[in-house]
């Protein structure tokens, strides 16, 4: 294995999703699944016995269901059996499990799904199960004020302003308006959100992203497949995984040393990116991955409206692949990057480099 | 130097919203109506019940609403001769998995009035409903299933489903 930019091209080759929405109401996970597996398919005329392997991204703690991630499996229909993976993460960090299958030579194609309900539990309390279970969990912090914590750190380093995420979540959702699955859209200026009341100083309402249910789907191909399968296939030129460490008291919660590191190995700075989709979920955050990740003032970043247009849990970062690998398949980027996190604070990020033909 | 900790309490507790989802409504309002309703596969043509929405094989929304009636088949049981907290039935009593006529996936039953040594597979049983006015979207409206007085099923009409 080559590091993190591989031997074997490996491309996004079709990408669909779901309408992002609030609420989830009458369908099950795997009704909410199999219309966007059956489109991720149609887009390029296979069908899941074209699929070499099976990875999904998911987390049981989100509806409360042991094992629905296994039952989830009913979307894709897996008989004969198929070699099959899953991890309790984001459908982003499923997708780099599939890509080092196919850069193992063991298939050639890949389909990656993931879901994601956020609504029918606390997401609140339930985040709270993924910190330090002694010293942690016990007071039950809100992601909401682990954020507003890193928000305050960065205002204090002089590195931002409160005027900042306004004028990020008014972009992110005025671009959203031409995004039909995403969820919060609208047009008001930075200056209208300032108005927000404070969920907690210094993030404003504006500054946190919506909880959301969603599904997304990606089929990832290897090489001449690729070429077979679509006229430009989004190539994965780097894909690199970091993580820090569980303590939030230990880092410097200002930078990001994981999404940086990740982004070295991807080889990210080696040419200019025009297009990049960052999983920042609240607004202070796409400032800080900014930093970490070199971009400049000509990148057009989440022209999706990112997460603050559309957050469902175990979602949001595979659908930065996918929005970033449709950019370079309609001709709207050469070379895009996209960006995927985990854990309170931005603790694990995930970086994939995407080029056109 | 203190006694070190060795244990500490850190109780946890998280409430759901349950959502049965399109199908599974179908089914448990089928239940209210005593009515058993499951769904068949337009690829493959098995009836699932109860049904999912999908076909666990083809992968396809099974659209297809199909009634099945009230008898099936022991395919393989267990007998419970172990008492536990919350227990509401006396031991030992009988869980089995019953394949309703038609349908092509076994769920869990109780076996009632036959002495649990007499249970077998392929024993033919139907179901015994709580009093209409108690039948609610849940499987309790069903209150067990006892032997139906037909001879045995043949082994090849049940060995896909043990």
């Amino acid at each position: 294995m080559a590091g993190a930019r591989g031997r074997r091209p490996v491309a996004v080759v079709s990408f669909a999703q779901s309408p992002q929405i609030r609420r989830e109401d009458h369908r099950n996970e795997v009704e909410m699944l199999m219309p966007v597996v059956g489109e991720v398919f149609s887009n390029i005329g296979v069908t899941k016995d074209d699929m070499g392997f099976i990875c999904s991204g998911s987390a049981d703690y989100l509806v409360g269901a042991p094992f629905s991630f296994v039952t989830a499996l009913d979307a894709v229909g897996v008989w004969p059996p198929r070699r099959e993976s899953h991890v309790e993460m984001d459908g982003a960090f499923a997708l780099y499990e599939a890509w080092t299958m196919l850069q193992a030579g063991d298939a050639d194609t890949a389909l990656v799904y993931c879901f994601g309900r956020s609504s029918p539990g606390q997401l609140d309390k339930l985040l709270a199960l993924q910190l330090d279970p002694y010293y942690l969990t016990p007071l039950w912090p809100d992601p909401v004020a682990l954020a507003a914590l890193q928000a305050q750190a960065l205002i204090d380093a002089g590195k931002a302003t409160e005027a900042d995420f306004a004028e990020i979540a008014a972009r992110s959702r005025r671009d959203a308006l031409a995004n039909p699955a995403a969820q919060v859209k609208h047009d008001r200026s930075a200056d209208e959100l300032m108005k927000d009341d404070y969920v907690v100083a210094p993030l404003r309402r504006h500054a946190l992203p919506p909880i959301t249910d969603g599904a997304a789907a990606i089929v990832l191909a290897a090489g001449d497949r690729a070429r077979d399968l679509v006229e430009r296939p989004a190539w994965i030129t780097g894909i690199d995984h970091r993580i820090e460490t569980h303590a939030l008291g230990a880092r410097d919660l200002t930078t990001s040393s994981s999404t940086r590191i990740a982004a070295e190995q991807a080889g990210l700075g080696e040419a200019p990116v025009d297009v990049a989709e960052l999983h920042a979920p609240f607004a202070s955050q796409e400032l800080i991955l900014r930093e970490a990740l070199g971009l400049g003032e000509g990148v057009s970043v989440n022209p999706s409206g990112g997460a603050l247009a559309a957050n469902a849990m175990m979602v949001a970062g595979l659908i930065r692949i996918g929005e970033a690998a449709n950019a370079v398949r309609a001709g709207r980027s050469r070379r895009a990057v996209a960006h995927a996190t985990s854990g309170p604070c931005l603790q694990q990020n995930l970086v994939c480099v995407l080029e056109a033909p | 130097m203190t006694d070190p900790v060795s244990i500490m309490d850190s109780p946890i507790h998280l409430d759901y919203q349950f959502t049965a989802g399109l199908a599974q409504s179908r089914f448990l309002k089928g239940l209210t109506e005593g009515r058993f309703l499951g769904q068949r596969c337009p690829k493959c043509g098995k009836v699932y019940v109860p049904p999912r929405g999908s076909c666990p094989t083809d992968g396809v929304p099974t659209t297809d609403e199909v009634e099945l009636g009230n008898t099936g088949t022991v395919t393989t049981y267990c007998v419970v001769n172990v008492p536990f907290q919350g227990q509401s039935i006396e031991i030992p009593y009988i869980c089995a998995q019953i394949l309703l006529d038609g349908a092509n996936l076994a769920f869990m039953g109780l076996i009632q009035e036959v002495p649990a040594d007499q249970v077998r597979m392929g024993m033919r049983v139907e179901a015994v409903w709580l009093p209409r006015e108690q039948w609610g979207p849940t499987m309790a409206s069903v209150k067990y299933f006892r032997p139906n007085g037909e001879p045995d099923a043949d082994y090849d009409t049940y060995k896909e489903y043990l």
